[in-house]
Formats: structure tokens, sequence, C-alpha cells
């Protein structure tokens, strides 16, 4: 399976197993999501479980706040991530809070999917990575899935927690995963690890993390996109580095983190985001604070640029193999 | 002949700026107000199509005429023991806001907001509903609970923050949540409710239920992409749910006239939408009762959403913190031509031969022991800022579901210092 599949299978686990489970959003019914993602589940739930939306973010999430009072467990899709913008008031200060603001009365299980990041040529509309927006909430999970695999067991894991959940679906690598060598084919998911997607229910958990590749020499923090990016880049350096998928922003496994970067003594973190505020200053500052003594060189970041994402300059942007390699590179050294 | 040539022959634009018609000091006079007389509108049939209503709202529904008298086919009919419930819980609702309102003044909690002169908007409201609808309010409709029988004593721990407060002193004061009583948790930030009872509203629907949902929101919050994204949803799903705009003239210090109520009335927002829109005196709680049970039957047999605009005066400031004397004339309020909801109902039921002055005097004195005595009972849990709150671990609690790492490492560190400072 690719990873859209796997996505779509994760939802249709999760709404044979729960008739609580409704999926939401603009083009997700009939014609089963401009990404294809929802396809064939109207048909096979109905109307009233699948349904499109009026061009309405806010409402969207709104409505799915709603219905979740109610006592169903609805799925939204946010078209692109570079929309959710609009939604961020309901997401912010009322599914993020419900909780906390009622004392447990109200609860807001929501699972937000929403595809983003770069590298398809989407221009700043279509390519943005505002997961350190919603890291920064309190009551939000936030979490990010790199295989098929774990995009399935980690949807399904989302859509059944008690918590509101931004899903955030690398589209680079819908197809298949993509080593940041924007000229060489992408070759398709099937001939690669975490294609194997059993058909039937599963969970990956949410909050824990996946080593990806064991080294010895530095400890590289990834998630989505970048995690592909950065095996191969370590794969054509041949550097003897650990590379951690995050899986989930938050709740974090710091465990993994700490323990990997206490027995390489090196950490670069790379996301695909603008860098200043990003992500990458949280984990640069947990690692900081949590393992100084064990860190034989500062705190690397490869990030996005602090710009919009340029359509014509997408590959000076992105964060790709060279960026990559000088950082591991310095890091090395130091 | 190029456009700057052409252009330089034309008066320069000018911005419209709204202006209410009166300002601290000026006299005042609302011969301005189409006031219709009561019982003049037509009651449609509650499976009437949207487009055959388009009068209704820019008319004003009204049962109480001036002397009190009910009339005209708005008249809900209502027994005289319902009357006097809902006489009785107009008044509950003043008496507990002017004892709040004193409590706050007293230094016992930060704020408050009393709904003087609006009761009825809640109550009448509340009355015509089924206990099981799902109301997603705005924080002037403390009513809703004064008639739902949710405790004085509860809605006062909350306002008081205390150790007692079921929210764990964590909203502002009139920020309930109640979900036994059907009530949503309310929000600081307006209009956020709507679409969430219009999620509610659909999802009772999909799932074949019978209830159904209501939301408020004051005059000014229609301005808000919330309240528009809630009204295309309504429509879209036709999902049983009353949309109540509370236009009370005034959002903070803002008139009506910055929301576009001096182009149109709020409830004719329905007409762009296909939605029925009813424009409702909301100082006269028979009308509100009436225009809800209306509303409430078309969304009980899918007929669809209706806005109901309640058209009343916001006789206080807006919260405690509010001085309306800076931006609007003092005689605005009782020169106001729609009344008080609470005498309008009280004169009614005179009329009826069912109550009288006595009888109502003695029945303020007694609300007041009431609110008196729940005053007393919730402080015993404490007001704010005095020590009896809730634990402090409890601001860690209740993020997630289950703790993560990062709260407990916080929670730990708190008990720390708190420790170290021989707290």
């Amino acid at each position: 399976m690719n990873m859209i599949e796997a996505i779509n299978s994760a939802m249709d686990v999760a709404m044979e197993r729960d008739p609580m489970v409704t999926v939401l959003g603009e083009d997700v019914g009939y014609f089963g999501g401009v990404f294809r993602a929802t396809a064939g589940l109207q048909k096979k739930y109905g109307k009233t479980r699948v349904f499109d939306t009026p061009i309405t973010e806010c409402g969207i999430a709104g409505v799915a706040v709603g219905m979740a009072a109610y006592g169903l467990r609805p799925v939204p899709e946010i078209q692109f991530a570079d929309y959710i913008y609009p939604a961020l008031d309901q997401l912010v200060s009322e599914a993020a809070r419900l909780r906390y603001r009622s004392a447990g009365e109200f609860t807001a299980p929501i699972t937000v999917r929403s595809p983003f990041g770069g590298g398809i040529f989407g221009g700043q509309t279509h390519s943005q990575s505002p997961e350190g927006i919603f890291t920064h909430v309190s009551g939000l999970k936030t979490v990010i899935p790199s295989t098929p695999y774990d995009a399935k067991g980690l949807l399904i894991a989302a859509i059944e927690d008690n918590d509101p959940v931004i899903f955030f679906e690398p589209k680079r690598i819908y197809n298949g995963p993509f080593d940041g060598h924007y000229d060489r084919p992408i070759s398709p998911w099937s001939k690669h690890e975490g294609s194997e997607v059993p058909e039937g229910y599963y969970t990956v958990p949410l909050g824990k993390a996946a080593v990806r590749r064991e080294g010895g020499d530095v400890t590289i923090l990834a998630y989505g996109t970048m995690v592909h990016v950065v095996l191969g880049v370590v794969n054509d350096l041949g550097i003897d580095a650990e590379v951690i998928d995050l899986r989930t922003l938050l709740p974090l496994d710091i465990e993994t983190i700490d323990a990997s970067v206490m027995k390489t003594g090196r950490c670069v973190v790379v996301h695909e985001a603008t860098r200043t505020s990003g992500f990458g200053a949280e984990l640069a500052a947990l690692v900081q604070e949590r393992c100084f003594y064990h860190l034989e060189a500062p705190v690397a970041r490869v990030t996005g640029f602090d710009t919009p994402y340029p359509h014509s300059l997408e590959w000076a942007y992105f964060p790709g193999p060279v960026r990559i390699g000088k950082a591991l590179k310095r890091i090395l050294e130091d | 002949m190029s456009d700057t040539d052409r252009r330089t022959n034309l008066p320069p634009l000018r911005l419209h700026v709204p202006e209410p018609p009166f300002r601290p000091g000026d006299p005042v006079d609302y011969s301005h107000m189409e006031i219709p007389a009561a019982g003049a509108l037509d009651r449609p049939a509650v499976d009437a199509p949207a487009a055959t209503m388009r009068e209704m709202p820019y008319g004003l529904i009204r049962v109480l005429d001036g002397e009190g008298r009910a009339t005209g086919p708005w008249n809900p009919r209502l027994e005289p023991e319902r009357l006097v419930a809902m006489l009785r819980n107009m008044a509950l609702t003043r008496a507990f806001d002017e004892r709040m309102y004193r409590a706050q003044r007293q230094g016992k909690t930060s704020f408050y907001m009393k709904s003087t002169g609006e009761e009825a908007v809640a109550v009448a409201a509340a009355e015509a509903l089924d206990r099981d609808d799902m109301c997603f309010p705005s924080y002037r409709q403390q009513g809703l609970l004064i008639v739902r029988g949710w405790p004085l004593v509860d809605m006062m721990n909350q306002i008081y923050s205390n150790k007692a407060d079921r929210l764990k002193g964590r909203q502002l004061p009139v920020l309930y949540s109640a979900k036994e009583a059907g009530f949503f948790s309310i929000s600081g930030n307006l209009a956020t409710q709507m679409p969430q009872a219009v999620g509610w509203a659909l999802a009772s629907a999909a799932q074949g239920d019978t209830r159904i949902a209501a939301t408020w929101c004051g005059e000014g919050s229609t301005a808000e992409g919330d309240f528009h994204a809630a009204m295309t949803f309504a429509t879209v799903y036709r999902a049983p749910v009353i949309v109540n705009v509370v236009n009370n003239q005034w959002a903070i210090s803002s008139f009506a006239g910055f929301a576009g109520g001096d182009e149109t009335t709020f409830a004719a927002r329905a007409l762009g939408y296909g939605m029925a829109g009813l424009r409702v005196d909301g100082n006269d709680p028979l009308a509100v009762y009436a225009a809800t049970d209306w509303a409430a039957e078309r969304a009980r047999t899918n007929h669809g959403p209706t806005l109901i605009e309640h058209f009343t005066y916001r006789a206080e400031g807006h919260s405690t913190s509010d001085d309306p004397a800076q931006y609007r004339s003092a005689e605005e309020r009782s020169a106001w031509p729609l009344g008080d909801p609470i005498i309008r109902l009280k004169q009614h039921l005179i009329g009826l031969g069912v109550w009288d002055e006595e009888r109502h005097a003695e029945m303020d004195r007694e609300l007041a022991e009431q609110v008196k005595a729940a005053a007393k009972e919730a402080e015993k849990n404490g007001v704010l800022g005095i020590g009896l709150h809730q634990p402090f671990d409890t601001m860690f609690e209740d993020v997630f579901e289950e703790m993560p790492w990062h709260l407990k490492e916080q929670r730990a560190q708190m008990r720390a210092e708190r420790e170290s400072a021989g707290i």
C-alpha cells in the first residue's frame, strides 16, 4: 500500500469498528478527496457518515467540535495544511481547551487530517509546515507519520484517542519515499520498508518514536518526509548516525531522544518548517537541557528558511541532502 | 482622456462611519424606531418554506400590547401556572444578578455580567425548549440554567472560583458549563459556539435522535466568521438548530450599527441563507416563547433551522468592568420603548386576575432570601483569592486525558517551588 491507501484503510477500519466515527471535509464525499484519501468511504458508510462540507475551515473545525460534544468521533479533513489558519481559533481556543475549561464535562476527540509540507511545486499556498503552531498549544496532540504502516496505525490510534489530534500527512511521500534528490524519479512504496500494511485493525501508539537506523556518532531527529531524506544522506555519506523518526511531536518520546543523544553525544534536528520558533528550536532546547554534559558539539538545526515557500526556488528552499550533509560534517568535526 | 483626468471632476470619496443616535448628555427620542402593534404579524405554518415568509425578519413579533394584554396569532396561550413560573424564573435571574453584582463590588470575585432587561431572552426560550435539547449559549443566558434548575450554589461556586467550583477554578466567572443541564461550556471567544451548535444538531439528525440544539450570540458577534460558517452549515444540512441573535443594541461600547444593524435587521441575515428568520420583541416573554416554540417545532419536524433576532436592550453595562455612562445617554434605559420584560409579564398576569402587586413583592422578597442563602452557602467554599481554591495540582489535570511527561515534570517543578518557598 502507498500512504494514501493506508490512510484510507485506517478510516475504513475505524469506521467499521465504531459507528460514531464520521468523516467530513471539502470534497471528501462522492469524489473521495483531492488526494483520494477518502475514496469509497461514502459509498460504503453512507452520506451521513462521510460528507462534503462548505468551504469554510472555521466551520469544518467548529462543526466537528460540536459533533464531538454530541458523542461522535469526527475526522475532519483540511484539504491543505496551508488552509488550516481560518480553523485555528476553533482548534486552538476550543478543541484544545474544551476538556480543561469544562473540567472534563465536554471533550473534543476529533482527528484533523491535513496534507502538509513541500516538494511538490505547490508554491507558498500548498507547501507549508505549520506543526510548530500546534505543538505550542496546550491540549493538542500532533502526529506526523513517515511510512504507510505508521500512517495507518497512527491514524487509527489518533481516531481512538480521546484528545484532539492534528494529523499532518507528508504529501511528498504519499506515493513513495523521497530521498531529497528531486531529479530522481520517485520509487514507489511497494519497493520499500513500511509499505506492508495489514488489511485489518492495528495501532501504532501515539507518543512513541521509532529508531529508523541505529548508529553511534550522531543522533538525527526528524519526522515525515525528512526521515527519508536524512536516511538517504546518511547512507550516501557513510555516516554512522542514529536516525530517530519522532512520529508524534506532542506528546514527545523524550526517553528515546535522551537515550540516543547520551549515547552519540551529538544531535542534529531536521525539519522542513521555517527555522525561527520552529519545532526544531524546542527539540534543540530539550536536548541541551537534558543531555548537556553528554554533548560534544552544539545541537544543530537544518530547516527551511524563514521565508514563504518560493514556487520556482523550491529546491533551494527545501532542506535537502546538501544542507543536511554540510551540517552533519560540521557537527562531526566539532 | 485618461482615467486620472476624468477623476479630477469627481468629488472625493467619503468613508461612512456609523454613529449611534444618542451619546452621553443627549436627550433620547425613540420616535424613529418602528414598533409594530402587538398581534399584527402573521404566524406562518412551521413547515412554510423560508421564501414564503420574507417579511417576517423585517417585522417584530409582539404578543403583549401596551396594557399587557396578549393578542394576535403568536399568543402561545399558556396556562397561568406556566406564566407565573416564567415570571418567577425571570425574577430569580434578576435577583441572582443583583446579588452577584454586589459580590463582585465587594471584591468576592473578579468579574460579573448581568442580564438585566434581557431575562426573557433566555428564560422564555428555555421554557419553550425541551429539557434535553442542547444549548450553546453566550455569556448572558444564565436564565437557561435557572429554568433548568441548575443549583444556584453551583453557579455561585463557579463565580467565586472556589474549592467547590465544578470547573476547578479555570474559567472566568459566568462562563459556566453544565452538561447535565444541556448547557455547553461557554467560551470567551465570540461566536465559536455557533458552528459547534450546528455540529451538535447535525450529529443529532445524523443519529436519528429527536433532540435539537439552540445557540445564542450578541448582535455584535454576528460579524464574526464563525457566525456565517454556522449559518451556511445550518442551511446546507437543514440542521435542527435555533440560531438566536440577541440584539441588545450594544457590544461593549460599539452600538449595533457597527455590526451592520443600521442597514438591515439581524433577522434578515437569514434571508441570504434561505433560512427562516423571525424578529421578536425580546422584552416580551410571550413573544420569545412563541417564536422559540415555533422554531423548535420546525427544527424537530425536519424543516430546518431558524434565526431569531431578539430585539432588546442591555439595561446595564456590558460587565462589571464597563461604565456605559462613558458612551451612551443615561436616558436610553428609562426611555426604552419596549419596557421591561418582568414588568410586562407581571402586568399581563395582573390583567388575567391571577397575580397582584402584593404577591409580586412577596415573591421578590422570597427570591432575594433564596439567593442570599445560596450565596452564604457558596461562600463557605471560598471566594476568589482567599485560599479556599482548588488544590494546586489540579492546574495540570484535564489538559489531556492522560498526563504526558512534560506536564508531570512541570507539576513536580511547581511542587518543588512551593516546598522550597515553604508554602
